[in-house]
């Protein structure tokens, strides 16, 4: 009998086309998604006169850049540009596009899922750190920079040396309130931004069984934050319930001997993982970032810390962080006034994280300024039919189009110098959000409690007597 | 690209944790063209005030020539934004040496010369020490994975592959194609095997 393996294993031994000398594998690539972004790449390929190797295997998608307001015509010169050059690129190499006015247009880890391009058992690259969000099926899904994205469009293949096996297990059922994103700050607060470095985190334990698939993508998405290149989620029935019917996942006979395959990716029992933490999730509760590191992260019922009484490896990048966003050290988070809220990315912009704000939105207002930009226009449609961007407006805050918005400021999206923003997005670093910025990340119903506040607040407060 | 074993140049410390790409290479500026350079984003709004001018204190500002850069633990983390190592390179740097780096900016480094070379914390107190806030020459030897910086000597870590590829400076793309048919007699045995692994769709 062969020893027991890991769903880490299974993929690997999959998709490895030869291994090197030197212990790096050359894989193959089920679905490579390049966006604006890849222009350099396609500039590489150019220069070598090179054709894409596989057009069928690649899709094209209109994110970073994409205006969410007015997006007929585009005023900024360079952002128009850089929509041009991908279009060009995927008009060159026959690549499906999903342009701005494509009805399924939206934030490239959005649509991957919602389409059903993003399938269990796929290896899956793109030139972004987020590309793990697609683990959460149980694929290999990996960030990848220019070079990597241009050797996969003339090969279809990438070079990679395995990672190491870690998985991350969340005990028992999560409090009311307490979402993914908490499961995901929480853990990278406790074992750092280099946490996971150089690993495959494999999410698992009961929690993590009870999330949806936005939930799971949410987990999976925030990895990297970790310094996890791959997260994942063994697919199950929520998986094949989620994948039913979209448009381009296996129908009929395929989709009965994919879900043979895909039953049989999960970790085998006794599997033995290089490394193994374990989180009772009843111990987690909303968590804030308070720094510009996402490792810089606290309950909500918690203190700002005091430099001089943290961990002396740690005492300067407090200080420099608490100086950058402009926070008395000891005070307690909840309270803290900020300037303006956004909703939306890749991380959060899916159309359960519309709800949940949603529930806490309704019937009030929001006493700071905000944006909502569904993380794809279909999330955008839905939410609409469902009445939810009557409450957002209701509320006061602005329902935008779909796309990479605020998270990553491109399109000109931008929270002002020193200006406070609670967001539902990934990264709080220095500058992220446009120069001087200060993010604190958090779930999108603790940003929608921040925007009814006007202050960083216990969502679990405002949700007493409301149905989740 | 071109491979290279020696490398002699000045190195200067920044003793920054946590360098993130947003750091290194603000998002603004990525819709550049390369052929432009990418040198003067470097660490854009560390190193220069709102009215676009450098700040005077900042230590890259302070020296000219700088090939080599010491620094804090997770250099390069964040996104996959190869920008962030064109950023270095365009602006003269041929080696970074930390603690610990971003996986991505870490294999992007290696695809465009650049070493991203790991040593513990406290070699790198050492060389702050010898260095005392200037610059000063430092030597690398590939073959050897040694650091030569006055009178300390070590050696550094590096993934084997990496150090080859540098050394060569080997394309992929070149690599790869030697393995066309192997790669083909994959395609198509994943083809046949799992057909539900190409994309029905409606186009
Ligand atoms: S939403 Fe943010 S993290 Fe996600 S793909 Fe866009 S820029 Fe990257």
């Amino acid at each position: 009998m062969s020893p027991p393996r890991t769903m880490l294993d299974k993929l690997w031994a999959s998709h490895e086309v030869l291994t090197r000398e030197d212990g790096v594998s050359l894989l193959w690539v089920d679905r490579h998604l390049v966006h604006e972004g890849s222009h350099h790449a396609f500039a590489k390929l150019s220069e070598r006169d090179l054709p894409v190797a596989e057009p069928g295997l690649t899709f094209a998608v209109v994110d970073h850049y994409a205006p969410t307001r007015n997006r007929s015509r585009i005023a900024d010169p360079n952002i128009a540009g850089m929509i041009e050059t991908l279009r060009g690129n995927a008009a060159r190499h026959n690549l499906r596009i999903f342009d701005l006015d494509d009805p399924a247009q939206g934030i490239v880890h959005v649509i991957g899922p919602e389409l059903g391009l993003t399938l269990p058992g796929l290896l899956i690259t793109c030139g972004d750190s987020h590309t793990s969000t697609h683990g959460a099926f149980g694929a290999l899904a990996f960030g990848i920079g220019a070079t990597e994205v241009a050797h996969v469009l003339a090969t279809q293949t990438i070079w990679q040396r395995k990672p190491k096996s870690m998985r991350i297990n969340i005990d028992g059922s999560l409090g009311a309130g307490v979402t993914a994103k908490d499961i995901a700050l929480n853990w990278i607060a406790r074992l750092g931004t280099g946490g996971a470095q150089g690993h495959a985190v494999e999410y698992a334990g009961q929690a993590v069984r009870d999330l949806t698939m936005e939930g799971r993508m949410t987990l999976c998405n925030l990895s990297i934050e970790g310094g996890a290149r791959f997260g994942m989620v063994a697919p199950d029935e929520v998986t094949f319930a989620y994948l039913n019917g979209r448009e381009y996942a296996p129908m009929g006979q395929d989709n009965d001997t994919a879900q043979k395959t895909w039953r049989g990716l999960a970790t085998d029992q006794g599997a033995v993982f290089d490394r193994e933490v374990t989180f009772i999730a009843a111990d987690i509760a909303p968590t804030v970032t308070w720094g510009t590191s996402p490792e810089q992260a606290l309950p909500v019922t918690a203190k700002i810390p005091v430099p001089d009484q943290a961990d002396p490896a740690k005492k300067h990048s407090t200080r420099e962080a608490l100086d950058y966003m402009g926070l008395r050290p000891g005070r307690p988070l909840a309270g803290i006034p900020v300037d303006q809220v956004f909703i939306g990315s890749c991380t959060n912009g899916r159309i359960e994280d519309l709800r949940e704000a949603a529930l806490v939105l309704s019937g009030r207002r929001a006493c700071v300024p905000g944006l909502i930009s569904p993380g794809s226009a279909r999330v955008k449609a839905q939410a609409e039919a469902e009445g939810l961007d009557r409450i957002f407006k209701d509320a006061g805050l602005e329902w935008a189009a779909s796309g990479c918005s605020m998270c990553v400021g491109m399109n000109g999206d931008v929270v002002g110098e020193g200006k406070r923003c609670a967001s539902s997005t990934n990264r709080n670093f220095r500058g992220r959000q446009g120069r001087g910025a200060r993010t604190h990340l958090m779930s999108p119903a603790m940003v929608a409690a921040a925007a009814v506040t006007g202050a960083i607040t216990d969502v679990r407060s405002l949700l007493k007597g409301r149905a989740a | 690209m071109a491979g290279w074993t020696q490398h002699r140049g000045q190195a200067l410390v920044l003793a920054i944790d946590n360098i993130d790409t947003d750091q290194l290479i603000p998002a603004r500026f990525m819709s550049v063209p390369r052929s432009q350079g990418y040198g003067r984003y470097l660490l854009h709004d560390m190193r220069r005030d709102e009215s676009e001018k450098l700040t005077a204190d900042f230590p890259l500002n302070r020296h000219e020539g700088v090939s080599i850069l010491i620094t804090g633990q997770n250099f390069g983390s964040g996104s996959s934004r190869e920008a962030a190592v064109y950023a270095l390179v365009d602006a003269g740097f041929r080696a970074v040496i930390a603690p610990s780096f971003g996986d991505i900016f870490a294999n992007n480094a290696i695809n465009n010369g650049l070493l991203p070379a790991q040593i513990n914390e406290s070699m790198i107190s050492q060389m702050k020490e010898v260095l005392k806030g200037v610059s000063g020459e430092l030597s690398i030897d590939l073959t050897r994975n040694q650091l030569k910086l006055g009178d300390i000597t070590t050696t550094f870590e590096l993934d084997k592959g990496w150090r080859v590829k540098l050394i060569n400076g080997w394309d992929d793309i070149d690599l790869t194609q030697q393995h066309k048919r192997t790669i083909g007699a994959h395609r198509n045995l994943r083809n046949q095997s799992t057909p539900w692994a190409w994309p029905t769709g409606p186009d």
